[in-house]
């Protein structure tokens, strides 16, 4: 069990599934027995705006958003997103902003990206594939969850190459 | 609700955990209108088969059924935005001299930062102006822990209790342990006209019966276990509540606090107690200078935020430069606007009153994003209902073309008082009903004229033509928005006529009812780069380098509002394969 306290923000526009990417999170780090906190706004905020989750986790987490300059990974589905919240990262945080294109590429159904970038951030996470595959029952309905699972797979392995 | 993990640990958003713990906690009643960040704690609570629990018309309305509930017997819970509070006011202020018959809690989400709201006003002061005991947990886990407390407390002293969330308490989510519900017998409902009949001799002996409980609540805040002193190092001492305690706990985990969960009525001996005990005091709240304010009073000596930290809700960041003295610094918002969602049935309407360049009145929903560049057709946004009431100012003071815009359930909500007036005080005008039958920005509920119940039941539906013909409209014509054409010659006709007329466009919103048509095809050799379709700005279409529109064929509905705009006929309806 880590100690210090991990942090991840999410973000990207409004109907991209930034929510459903630190939901799936929180839930792969819950499982393994994490205390998570996940933070997010709703209602206007949504239509197609910019769209942020902090997710934090450790063994106890007080603040449900990270301070600024301490980011541990900054997952963002998209290019400008990023750019907007590059100032939260810690110097020796990472983006994973490469993952993206790489994902734009890869993927047939942009629908799948969340789950792509997901995969990605979860090479650098303390959680099982056991749990991870928890998670993604979880979230998922029965009829989409094979073809996350199938994305959520072959995205870490593109990590691992 | 989330899935159970273990048999006792879950994963709850603060919304979730205050539908759990009032479930513990037995109650029988709940009632709401939607509005963020509240909206989830009824949606979880409908989800109980033990709990009676309904959307009213409005927060008024909601909060006389919750109370009256509990005048007759049973434990229940009102709950609403901040600005719901408002509405309820009337009901709120006289029910802390009736009291309450069982346990009643009186949940308020405020918006600090303004996420999703027209103001950014803090509630706790409204427990101090109505005199009610106040609880503000930090946390999910302490938001279903808290408000079993408040109806012990509100049963205890015969009070309504108000449970002040932010939306960093609502929509966070954390793990934390669930408890089995209890069950309490029904109470019998006394008559007492003293007590619940508040005309002026009664009212009179109440209000001072409430005073005299406001100073025993103030003993009980004293020793509730909601406040709490953690003494560490003595050179920092800090007095805070809500969120505000977990962002400065974070970074300034060694100083000493008290952290205030019971914070009104204040406990004053233990404030003078914990400042006696530290070197140097701060007192760090979000928003209002609440706690401040009486620290002043009591004569104790501490430091504060920077003025100007009253406005925008704290964040970690933050606390050091508060406690340094600093000023909050300037933030730059470069966040994507939002924007009406693709095949949305409010574009086309926005549209036609671009064209028609018209002065228009506007009340708070989706719509309230035609205010925006590039449609920028709506001109003010005060409060819910005020899309009436300020087309009738606006009718009677202005020579422009001027009409009103509202929202279906915005409509019932606090509409229908407004359209009665026009009628009664001989004004006419043109008001359009932007029927997308359901409740949108706050994640689709029903409402009366959906003829739909929050647990998915069937019940009477409110019929909006001929509840407006009664309330005194000279005609009442329903359109499809997305006939643009038809739409346009109907406004025109209504504008020149002198009557009061209610004209309602309706189409279901995307969001609950999707309706996929192919997208449109588009002809590069026509295309002549006006960049008009760009302006009725739909998600789906998106500008290239050269100039030319790219079709998102994911995002796009086949709305053909793009189709129907384009003066060059670049845009085709497309064919179904």
């Amino acid at each position: 069990m880590m100690n210090k306290t991990v942090n991840i923000l999410f973000c990207g526009t409004g109907g991209q599934g930034v929510l459903k990417a630190s939901e799936l999170s929180a839930w792969a780090l819950v499982l393994e027995g994490y205390h998570v906190k996940k933070s997010e706004v709703h209602g206007m905020a949504q239509r197609g705006g910019s769209v942020e989750s902090h997710l934090r986790f450790g063994k106890y987490v007080f603040s449900p958003l990270i301070p600024k300059g301490e980011v541990d990974f900054l997952v963002s589905l998209h290019e400008n997103e990023y750019r907007r919240l590059e100032d939260f990262l810690h110097p020796e945080g990472r983006g994973f902003l490469p993952y993206l294109k790489k994902a734009e590429k890869m993927l047939k159904d942009k629908r799948y990206l969340n789950t792509f970038m997901v995969a990605v951030l979860s090479k650098s996470l303390p959680v099982s594939e056991k749990n991870w595959i928890k998670a993604l029952k979880h979230i998922f309905p029965v009829r989409f969850f094979e073809e996350n699972k199938r994305v959520f797979f072959m995205a870490r392995d593109v990590v691992e190459k | 609700m989330g899935k159970p993990l273990g048999k006792t640990t879950v994963f709850l958003s603060g919304n979730e955990a205050i539908a759990r713990g009032a479930y513990e906690s037995g109650i029988k009643v709940a009632a709401s209108y939607p509005g963020t960040p509240a909206s989830e704690i009824l949606e979880h609570l409908a989800l109980f088969d033990e709990v009676d629990a309904q959307w009213s018309v409005n927060e008024k309305v909601a909060f006389e059924v919750a109370l009256s509930s509990s005048i007759a017997g049973v434990r229940s819970i009102y709950a609403s935005k901040h600005v719901g509070v408002n509405v309820a006011m009337d009901a709120l202020m006289t029910s802390a001299y009736t009291g309450v018959g069982a346990g009643f809690v009186i949940v308020s989400a405020d918006d600090p930062g303004i996420h999703s709201s027209q103001n950014e006003q803090d509630n706790r002061l409204i427990a101090k102006v109505a005199k009610i005991p106040l609880l503000e947990p930090a946390s999910p886990a302490e938001a279903k822990e808290f408000i079993k407390e408040a109806f012990k407390i509100s049963e205890k002293f015969d009070t309504p209790v108000m449970l002040r969330l932010t939306t960093r308490v609502s929509h966070t989510k954390e793990n934390l342990i669930i408890q089995e519900r209890k069950n309490f017998p029904k109470k019998n409902f006394t008559i007492d006209t003293a007590k619940y009949v508040m005309v002026p001799k009664n009212a009179y002996r109440k209000h001072a019966l409430l005073e005299k409980k406001i100073e025993r609540l103030q003993k009980y805040s004293e020793k509730s276990s909601l406040n709490k002193i953690e003494l560490n190092d003595r050179k920092i001492g800090i007095i805070t509540s809500g969120v505000a305690y977990l962002h400065v706990k974070e970074m300034y985990p060694k100083a000493s606090f008290l952290k205030l969960g019971f914070s009104f009525p204040y406990p004053q001996d233990l404030i003078k107690e914990f400042s006696k005990s530290v070197k140097q005091l701060y007192v760090i709240e979000e928003l209002e200078p609440f706690l401040e304010d009486e620290l002043k009073r009591l004569g104790v000596s501490f430091k504060s935020k920077h003025p100007s930290f009253r406005v925008g809700e704290l964040r970690p960041e933050y606390i050091p430069l508060i406690i340094r003295g600093e000023k909050k610094p300037r933030e730059l918002n470069k966040t994507q606007k939002p924007v009406m969602c693709p095949g949305c049935s409010h574009r086309p309407v926005f549209w036609v009153l671009r064209e028609l360049q018209l002065i228009v009145t506007g009340d708070i929903g989706c719509y309230t994003l035609g205010a925006l560049p590039p449609l920028s057709s709506l001109h003010t946004c005060l409060c819910m209902g005020s899309g009436v009431t300020f087309l009738e100012g606006f009718k009677r003071n202005l020579d422009n073309k001027v009409v009103g815009v509202i929202g279906d359930s915005t409509f019932v909500h606090s509409g229908i008082t407004g359209l009665i007036n026009m009628a009664y005080n001989k004004t006419k005008g043109v008001l359009i009903i932007l029927d997308n039958s359901t409740t949108a920005m706050t994640g689709s509920q029903p409402h009366p004229a959906t003829g739909i119940t929050i647990k998915g039941g069937k019940t009477k539906k409110l019929v909006l033509e001929d509840l407006c013909v009664s309330c005194g409209a000279d005609t009442v014509e329903v359109v499809e928005p997305h006939d643009i054409k038809k739409l346009e010659k109907l406004i025109k006709k209504r504008l020149d006529s002198d009557t009061l007329s209610v004209i309602i466009a309706r189409s279901p919103c995307q969001l609950i009812e999707s309706k996929k048509s192919p997208p449109p095809n588009y002809s590069i050799e026509k295309c002549k780069k006006c960049d008009i379709c760009l302006q009725i700005d739909c998600p789906a279409i998106k500008k290239d380098v050269d100039g030319f529109i790219e079709i998102d064929k994911t995002l796009c509905t086949g709305c053909n509002l793009c189709v129907k705009v384009c003066p060059f006929g670049a845009l085709k309806t497309g064919i179904k394969k």
